[in-house]
């Protein structure tokens, strides 16, 4: 057959990667530009400034760490997920996902009592820029999450068909999915210090 | 990933909850130093250095960069340096 | 002649070819070359309207405040008063003539359009790694497109602080600002789904043999373009991010403490830095200067070695001086901001990127012209197009040299002197490129050649037009007139300059005109062009020519094998001038 695309289950021999790894790191790679620009972002407008708030005194640490510990335990279920398909336990495999969807979910319901706690008190991103960064930011993080969620979720229930017809290539699926999400947790590890705890 | 014996997995599944383990520590440390009110030189190396041993256990554990091919490393290793560039630089010029 | 083009184009096709409907074989179309057709008939079209706005535009520079003739008035009241264009109306037309030519027209043509069709055809893949992520970007692209278009008819008028937006303007401007900021984050995901794409595919889909030096030169220019727009285009993002919330959150990223506007306090928090944003700004725009050139020299490459009928002269060079170029264009960007107040320190460490990176853009530049050296060369209409590239783009580098250098940067910023500069450099520079290329590969698209007569009125009015034009720009700018003027009389130094203005407007509609033969030239083809006698039109060496025509959904009978480099043109002692990349003796 002709027109069929290589490297899709297996990896290409010389790179020793398949398509959909490559594929997924080139994507982390424009991720991790665009909070850079926004990194950037926050240290100009910080370093300009004359009165920038602490984080601890304006935002609540305690749910903060909290959902720093959610976000942490669902990229450890993530990756055993993962690794029970390595294992070809599919069960497994289900389980373990299910609790990475419902964390994911668990951390978005804690955001929305933070946000909701500031709105009551009529905080909003107009407020400062220290508001502004910390909306925009978190804002933007949250969007990668719901996306996490959502592509979570289809490899739960119907994507998992796949796992029937070419198992190594659904593992790759969850292996790049997997990666985003870790990617997810990982600028959430910056974000805690920098907005809350500096 | 072929070719894993299910010795490696198991070590491997080890590993990961190590590394959780690491992670939930190391948020219960970071939280704790800003309880001490540090001035903010110190309190921002601090919480640097321990967010990036953090993001460095997820990215070479979860992640697998610790045995990750080289393609991938490039990449990488070209898109950290224009991140650090794209940090460092416009906050240098304008205060 | 070549051993793969025995198959019959219809037997080869994927087995649910002919299963699919219409709208999923060329609407929602999975296959590269559907796509790349998608991308090139639409950048086209939004090219030449970029161009009809800067063709109205122009009327106002060559007779300032006078009612403009015959379609004036069927404009409304909004944009012109009884044929007088208003000056709201100028600025939509400039900054949205900006932004459609580089991220509508340009940009998805170099890279969409010919990326999308030639590069997996060049590297023997049946298609690109991501099909559907393919499928998506050009929708992605499309929607941008129809937002941008759209603009134009929201209360108060598309974007008009200039396809740079600079805040605090852009902040304080009428919603069609929004519309531009929502319309970019569509165009910058589909760059990204692409850029994603042909990454993968170069590096993971190349034939059987197809080593990285064995690619042709285009191939490596799409793979350094892609790095740029993968990591340079996020930043832009961030920052669209940032003038978005700053335009419906109302915060102050952009709007610094005490900004005054209509005599007024701005009612923000403050505390923001409008520098910021031409940082994010620019470290996208610096990286897609490149973006727009790299596939146009690509292009000229291939077209050059095919119509000398001889190698490349120093293709290493060219591969290593284009990563070069790539790598340094990420450290360049504040070369745009020397009037910002960086400190000499700063300024220092940009002028000298600025100086280091014009250094490979000689050595390409110089690597293509030595390859003309004792060619038997064919004036085809692509090689006038791409032989023309080669000054034009020489004279918009080399003008570039002194708006790198503060000294001189200061009298030059933001003058005419700058639009002449970078129109060198993207319009009879890269545009002559792009046309090359559709003349080139126009055979093996359609299965028809374009006619060359009309080719050459083509190309020898464009020519001359597109120098009428930008020449005295130069002229213009060392006088000191300013761009974005919507009253060129406004100032004193301005006014003996100003019968340069109504010369480059009459040639700007002059070159209008030249595109007619074209416009003609390409529809007429694709029906009525004489019917290519091979699959090899050209006796080119390239992979893309040993595919059927036009090629099937799968390219390829069979994967095709590569035995030797991409230009072994007129080897020593062969039978024929040319050895195609699939042969495994030298013909």
């Amino acid at each position: 057959m002709s027109s069929e695309i290589r490297y899709i289950s297996h990896p290409h021999p010389v790179t020793g990667v398949t398509n959909s790894k490559l594929g997924v790191w080139c994507f982390l790679a424009s991720e991790i530009m665009l909070f850079g620009g926004l990194f950037s972002a926050l240290v100009m407008l910080r370093g300009g400034s004359t009165n920038w708030p602490h984080g601890f005194e304006v935002l609540n640490v305690p749910l903060a760490t909290l959902n720093t510990m959610v976000l942490i335990t669902s990229s450890v279920t993530m990756v055993l997920s993962w690794a029970s398909l390595v294992r070809k336990d599919l069960g497994k495999y289900r389980l373990y996902m299910a609790v990475t969807v419902l964390l994911g979910l668990a951390f978005l319901v804690i955001k929305s009592f933070e946000y909701g706690y500031k709105f009551e008190h009529h905080i909003y991103p107009s407020k400062s820029t220290f508001y502004a960064i910390y909306f925009t930011m978190t804002g933007l993080h949250g969007l990668h999450v719901i996306g996490g969620i959502i592509v979570n979720a289809y490899f739960l229930l119907p994507g998992s068909k796949l796992w029937h017809k070419d198992p190594e290539q659904f593992t790759g699926r969850i292996e790049a999915a997997g990666l985003y999400w870790h990617f997810v947790d990982l600028v959430w590890i910056f974000l805690f210090p920098i907005l809350y705890l500096l | 990933m072929s070719g894993h014996t299910e010795a490696e997995i198991k070590k491997h599944v080890r590993t990961y909850i190590a590394v959780f383990a690491a992670l939930a520590a190391l948020t219960v440390i970071t939280v704790a130093i800003s309880y001490l009110h540090l001035s903010f030189g110190p309190a921002l190396a601090l919480a640097l250095a321990v967010a990036s041993v953090k993001a460095g256990l997820v990215a070479l554990f979860f992640m697998h960069l610790i045995t990750e091919k080289k393609a991938i490393l490039w990449l990488l290793g070209f898109t950290v340096f224009f991140f650090i560039v794209l940090l460092t630089i416009p906050p240098l010029f304008h205060h | 002649m070549s051993h793969h083009t025995h198959a019959p184009s219809a037997d080869h096709g994927h087995h649910g070819e002919h299963a699919l409907p219409f709208w999923r074989k060329y609407i929602f179309s999975v296959d590269h070359k559907v796509i790349g057709v998608q991308y090139t008939v639409t950048s086209l079209l939004f090219l030449f309207f970029g161009f009809c706005l800067i063709m109205l535009l122009r009327w106002q520079l060559a007779y300032p405040g006078q009612p403009l003739p015959l379609i004036g008035q069927f404009f409304p009241e909004t944009q012109m008063i009884s044929g007088i264009m208003l000056p709201e109306f100028y600025y939509q037309l400039g900054a949205m003539h900006g932004t459609i030519m580089i991220f509508l027209g340009i940009v998805p043509l170099a890279v969409g359009g010919f990326g999308n069709y030639v590069l997996p055809l060049q590297i023997g893949a049946p298609d690109m790694a991501f099909p559907k992520l393919n499928m998506m970007s050009y929708w992605l692209f499309f929607i941008g497109g129809v937002i941008m278009l759209a603009s134009f008819f929201v209360p108060g008028g598309a974007a008009q602080s200039g396809w740079t937006s600079y805040p605090p303007l852009s902040n304080i401007a009428p919603p069609g600002q929004t519309w531009w900021l929502v319309g970019m984050a569509f165009l910058i995901n589909s760059s990204l789904l692409g850029s994603v794409n042909f990454i993968v595919t170069i590096v993971q889909l190349r034939a059987d043999g197809l080593s990285f030096f064995r690619l042709p030169f285009f191939v490596w220019a799409q793979f350094v373009t892609s790095f740029l727009l993968l990591l340079a285009f996020p930043p832009l993002m961030a920052a669209s991010v940032l003038q978005l919330m700053d335009r419906v959150a109302h915060t102050s990223f952009f709007m610094p403490t005490g900004l005054v506007v209509n005599d007024q306090l701005a009612q923000v928090s403050g505390g923001g830095h409008p520098v910021l944003w031409q940082h994010l700004f620019w470290f996208l725009a610096h990286p897609e200067v490149y973006v727009l050139i790299l596939p146009a020299m690509g292009i000229v490459s291939e077209i050059i070695a095919c119509n000398t009928r001889k190698p490349l002269y120093g293709y290493k060079a060219l591969v290593y001086a284009s990563i070069f170029l790539g790598f340094m264009s990420f450290i360049v960007w504040a070369h745009h901001m020397f009037l910002t107040d960086m400190g000499i320190t700063m300024s220092a460490f940009f002028q000298v990127t600025t100086m280091i990176i014009s250094i490979p853009s000689v050595i390409i530049l110089t690597t293509l012209v030595l390859s003309l050296w004792g060619g038997s060369i064919r004036f085809t209409t692509p090689m006038l197009f791409a032989l023309a590239f080669l000054p034009m783009f020489g004279i918009g580098g080399l003008t570039g040299l002194p708006l790198g250098l503060t000294a001189s940067d200061v009298h030059l910023h933001d003058t005419y002197y700058v639009i002449g500069h970078f129109h060198y450099v993207v319009a009879p520079g890269t545009i002559f490129a792009l046309f090359a290329g559709v003349y080139h590969w126009f055979p093996k698209v359609t299965g028809r050649r374009m006619n060359e007569t009309l080719g050459k009125i083509h190309f020898f009015f464009s020519f001359i037009f597109m120098n009428c034009v930008f020449m005295p720009m130069f002229i213009q700018g060392l006088a000191g007139v300013l761009r974005r003027m919507y009253d060129p009389m406004q100032y004193a130094h301005a006014q003996p300059v100003q019968p340069l203005n109504e010369f480059i407007s009459v040639s700007a509609w002059l070159l209008g005109l030249a595109q007619i033969p074209f416009i003609i030239n390409f529809f007429g083809s694709i029906w009525r062009g004489k019917k290519v006698e091979n699959d090899n039109p050209w006796q080119a060496t390239t992979l893309e020519w040993t595919a059927p025509t036009p090629p099937p959904h799968g390219n390829f009978a069979h994967p095709p094998v590569v035995y030797r480099g991409p230009y072994e043109y007129s080897v020593p002692n062969a039978r024929q001038d040319y050895t195609p990349q699939t042969a495994k003796e030298v013909l």
